[in-house]
């Protein structure tokens, strides 16, 4: 009855089997891949940050400490650098509660919609700048202009008040819009954006901000 | 289309007349989406346009889901439409499914008034729930996911019901158990963290394995149907064809997902796995264009040696955008997508407008050319002729939109060029860096094409609505004189 095939390069059921292997096989090494890396990309704690265990995600209490980005000889990139403890909001805070505000941020930062117009992690829309290390911006940092405008001292203070009051502090003529940000969802944000910018991105962004100075001296290396 | 199917007299498949009232709502969505994208584009120009009243967020939220929704409706209406075809019998619980369309039409009429007229919420988990979820392309809130699992499943009952009740095509099984996958992926997108890096890792499960891996199936799948009714190519060959694609999209497209892995927080792994899979998904898209004219071709030389002159397809239209998504399939989300899918490249272009070029000549090459392409099926079918030959609307539809995307396209390309190289390379990708990029002339010159070219595809997409209300009782005068 059924037709012997020529070759089995035209045969429908050796085709059909082949793409249920390779669909198959692709999956089970997908789903393995992605135990080993939820692993890998599951939130650390207050303790693994007080042992100096290195996670890819540290733990909310992250944002009492002093965080850099700096170049790693080993790797051929720049990694976050979690050094001495540091004020956030001019206290220390615990473990629990910086995880209800590192929720109350994320959370915010949801309802806000702030992916269409930024990106997080380099994935949103592309109207605004990328987030993934806003915290660590010289803009925000002493002597960058958003202290000066803002009147505040710290990178927080500055970063909640413009979050509030997006509108009162224009740089550009594109504006980030007032979305009715109330001072503690502002605490929550500037909580995620620091906790975001220890996030291990393998490298990205590359040279960050590397060569702002430069060139707003002018953009050249001539003399 | 809108009110052929009211009158004619094929109107006896439920199944086809709930395929058109998907394609219906398609359609409105389509042109909500064109609006949205060119309010966006005049903000990129006119940053005080519509500020503080519509923002660009609001815009782009809407532009984006519209998109998903109406190719979500166009799939749906297709596989409603090919369903009776494929397994012989008549659709099962079609009435039940007829509900459960007006359930979703309604449940998506009040996200897109809640999107536009409440916008943004407080950071409480109320506003995840009822207002905007907040993640790129699955913006609806929590209770609209959860009405969508719900129409979805009916939609999957009727498929899966008709299909064991029918015979089972080679075509009908990959649909079958591609729509489990697609449907079921959606799950991966329902859940709060506070983890950023958790949170985008299942966010790209459902992303990237909708629009690389089971959408393409997807896709495969309905062209092969196409290509059968359009111009009665083989079904062994199509369907051998059909396997071939799937070992080729799945085996490249389920560990391309690793490319999205780069940068979110991620191992350095998926950095090779990544580069490697994605690398290879063009191949495919590749196959599936010369599939697709190989076929057409020899259809047409057979029809000649018969001694049958004249076009071998009986609809102009449709078998023009299906070669126009084997094309567009492998230009947009091949070649665009190769461009910077390996690491060493993406560190650079990873987030700026060169994903914007990408994203527009993929959707509209792999997905809305062949839904289009369904709708004109959709036409023949509901004005009963036996023939549908290209109009002059149907030509300027094609070319306008067709043109106006690649030059969208090309305009983005050239934008993210500029923000690669001195945002990125130059300045090292901050604030700073990001407004200095945004302000120079080569950006901005682009991004006024791209409006241009938004507008260009908008006057395709009027000629397009023209001809889909107009052809299907033209053709039938034409044919009644004939």
């Amino acid at each position: 009855m059924a037709k012997k095939n020529v070759s089995v390069w035209t045969s429908v059921p050796f085709w059909r089997r082949s793409a249920a292997w390779v669909t198959g096989f692709a999956t089970i090494l997908l789903i393995w891949l992605s135990f080993d890396t939820l692993g890998q990309i599951s939130m650390g704690t207050d303790a693994d940050l007080k042992n100096g265990v290195d996670k890819r995600v540290p733990g909310p209490t992250v944002i009492n400490y002093h965080i850099d980005y700096k170049m790693s000889k080993k790797r051929g990139h720049e990694v976050p650098v979690i050094g001495e403890k540091q004020l956030f909001f001019g206290k220390e805070w615990s473990e629990k509660d910086a995880a209800a505000l590192l929720r109350l941020g994320k959370l915010t930062e949801q309802a806000k919609n702030c992916m269409d117009c930024h990106t997080l992690l380099g994935n949103g829309a592309y109207y605004a700048p990328d987030l993934t290390k806003a915290w660590l911006d010289p803009a925000w940092q002493k002597g960058g202009p958003m202290q000066g405008m803002t009147g505040k001292n710290t990178v927080e203070e500055a970063m909640a008040e413009f979050l509030q009051h997006p509108s009162q502090y224009p740089t550009h003529a594109r504006m980030m819009p007032n979305l009715g940000i109330t001072a503690q969802e502002a605490k929550g944000l500037v909580a995620f954006l620091k906790h975001m910018s220890s996030i291990d991105t393998n490298g990205f962004p590359r040279n960050f901000s590397k060569t702002v100075d430069q060139f707003k001296a002018g953009g050249t290396n001539a003399h | 289309m809108l009110t052929s199917i009211k009158t004619n007299e094929f109107a006896k498949s439920s199944s086809k007349q709930l395929a058109m009232m998907y394609f219906r709502v398609a359609i409105i969505l389509f042109g909500a989406q064109l609006l949205m994208g060119l309010i966006a584009a005049i903000q990129f120009l006119v940053p005080g346009f519509l500020f503080e009243l519509f923002d660009f967020s609001v815009a782009r939220m809407v532009h984006i889901n519209a998109l998903v929704v109406w190719m979500l409706y166009a799939m749906i209406g297709s596989v409603y439409f090919m369903l009776e075809d494929e397994t012989g019998v008549e659709g099962v619980g079609i009435g039940i499914g007829k509900l459960a369309f007006w359930v979703l039409t309604a449940a998506v009429t009040v996200v897109v008034l809640v999107f536009i007229f409440v916008q943004v919420g407080a950071g409480t988990e109320a506003s995840i729930w009822f207002i905007n979820e907040g993640r790129e392309y699955l913006e609806a809130p929590r209770w609209a996911d959860i009405g969508i699992v719900v129409v979805v499943l009916t939609f999957y009952w009727n498929v899966f019901a008709t299909y064991m009740k029918g015979q089972k095509t080679g075509i009908m099984t990959v649909m079958v158990a591609n729509l489990m996958a697609l449907a079921g992926l959606y799950l991966a997108g329902m859940f709060f963290t506070d983890n950023i890096s958790m949170d985008q890792f299942w966010w790209w499960w459902v992303i990237h394995l909708w629009v690389e891996a089971t959408w393409e199936v997807f896709v495969g799948t309905l062209a092969a149907y196409a290509l059968i009714k359009i111009i009665n190519a083989k079904r062994e060959i199509v369907e051998m064809w059909l396997w071939i694609e799937v070992l080729m999209l799945f085996g490249s497209g389920i560990l391309g997902l690793g490319h999205h892995y780069f940068w979110i927080g991620t191992p350095e792994y998926w950095w090779e796995i990544g580069a490697l899979f994605s690398a290879l998904e063009p191949v495919p898209l590749v196959a599936m264009f010369v599939h697709v004219l190989y076929d057409w071709g020899k259809e047409q030389g057979a029809a000649h040696a018969e001694g049958k002159p004249g076009a071998v397809a009986n609809n102009g239209p449709a078998i023009a955008w299906i070669v126009t998504n084997a094309f567009g399939n492998f230009l947009g989300a091949g070649v665009w997508g190769f461009f910077h899918t390996l690491p060493q490249v993406n560190i650079y272009t990873h987030g700026t407008q060169f994903t914007a070029a990408h994203g527009h000549l993929a959707f509209f090459g792999a997905y809305a050319t062949i839904l289009i392409g369904m709708m004109y099926m959709g036409v023949q079918y509901a004005s009963g002729v036996k023939m549908l030959k290209s109009t002059f609307k149907s030509k300027m539809a094609i070319f306008l939109i067709t043109f106006g995307v690649l030059g969208m396209t090309v305009a983005l390309t050239i934008a993210g060029y500029e923000q690669v190289l001195i945002e990125r390379a130059e300045l090292g990708g901050g604030w700073q860096a990001f407004f200095t990029a945004q302000e120079l002339p080569w950006y901005i010159q682009a991004q006024i094409w791209r409006t241009i070219m938004g507008v260009v595809t908008f006057v395709g997409f009027i000629y397009l609505v023209w001809d889909l209300v107009t052809i299907g009782k033209q053709a039938k005068t034409a044919e009644a004189a004939a």
